[in-house]
């Protein structure tokens, strides 16, 4: 087996990586602040990119969780909507998985 | 013993810091399903400390580790980083860059927002950012070493619809970035693009792909509808980031 396949080395880089990515774009975004480009466009698109990114990131499990995924999403959409509490919008949404898996 | 500030900020983030606790219990409970030892998830609370971030990481964790894609999906989910990092510019004046780079390790959503309110008010400053990045850390940390605890002792997970857990929280962390009308075409554009990626391509690029397909709409109905004004105005405000 490769060094680079051993499992602790495999956590290592991994672990390193995202730390080192995670602490670079929080201390970059501090000292870049005067570099970052200052065209309206490049700011539209970056102040975009939280949402759609997070929204790209759930879309594809929602729908692979059929009918039930879908339905137990909207719930944790209004909940959210109305409650602005993430961690109930969230339990709202397993809630009805369970009692799907329960009861039907 | 600790800057006033520092004791503000701490303060300050304390009610915030009970949904961080709770919301890092269901890590701490995915991660104990999904054979992550505790200690490998607390250097992820200590040293990453981005709760997106690690439920991420904590969701792609199989063997052998893909450790590119994983990367690449954590520099992905954290970009918004860049912008935060940007935007804390006025509070960190005049500090040295040993404290900027010290502080700035502990800047998470929460605090940020809450430093960038006091700061509208004219009572932020790094050492208040720091107290609440301290609070949140205890709390983060708190929040998922017990959910490991529990963790290892639910035998059924699939009957508490843990396995749905992911989604439903990611589904609710989305839709409090929701900005109004003006994000629905993104929206539609990310969550289209993003479920035709993942079913023709490996991996996990349909996060990039839907991403930044969704935020190139508005950034290309701008360049089009007002590429005079934009252009004016980038000449004429040249500090005009924050």
């Amino acid at each position: 087996m490769p060094l680079t396949d051993a499992p602790i080395l495999r956590t290592v880089m991994t672990l390193g990586g995202a730390i080192g990515v995670t602490y670079g774009l929080r201390l970059g975004g501090l000292l870049l602040s005067e570099r970052l480009p200052r065209s309206p466009v490049f700011r539209t698109f970056m102040e975009a990119l939280p949402g759609t990114i997070l929204l790209a990131l759930v879309a594809p499990g929602i729908v692979a969780a059929g009918p039930w995924g879908c339905t137990a999403a909207l719930v944790t959409v209004l909940t959210a909507l109305k409650t602005r509490q993430t961690l109930l919008a969230m339990l709202a949404g397993m809630l009805v998985i369970i009692l799907q898996r329960h009861w039907l | 013993m600790f800057h006033p500030d520092f004791q503000r900020g701490f303060r300050a983030n304390l009610p915030i810091a009970f949904s961080v606790a709770a919301y890092g219990s269901v890590l701490g409970v995915l991660a104990a399903q999904n054979q992550i030892g505790w200690l490998v998830l607390l250097v992820m609370d200590l040293f990453i400390f981005a709760g997106s971030a690690q439920f991420v990481m904590v969701d792609m964790w199989s063997s052998p580790l893909p450790v590119g894609e994983m990367v690449v999906g954590v520099a992905v989910i954290n970009l918004r980083y860049l912008l935060i990092g940007a935007s804390l510019e006025p509070v960190f004046k005049s500090k040295s860059i040993r404290h900027k780079a010290a502080v700035m390790h502990l800047v998470a959503d929460e605090n940020w927002a809450i430093t960038m309110a006091a700061q509208r008010r004219g009572a932020a400053s790094s050492e208040f950012l720091l107290g609440g990045g301290c609070c949140l850390l205890l709390a983060w940390c708190l929040g998922t070493m017990t959910g490991h605890q529990l963790g290892s002792f639910i035998r059924h997970p699939e009957a508490l619809a843990l396995d749905f857990a992911f989604t439903a929280v990611f589904t609710a962390l989305t839709i409090g970035l929701w900005r109004g009308p003006k994000d629905l075409a993104p929206w539609i554009t990310a969550a289209v693009l993003a479920v035709s990626a993942e079913a023709l391509l490996p991996g996990k690029w349909y996060i990039v792909v839907g991403g930044v397909g969704g935020a190139l709409v508005p950034a290309v109905r701008s360049l089009i509808q007002e590429p005079r004004r934009n252009h004016r105005q980038a000449k004429e405000e040249p500090h005009a980031l924050n």
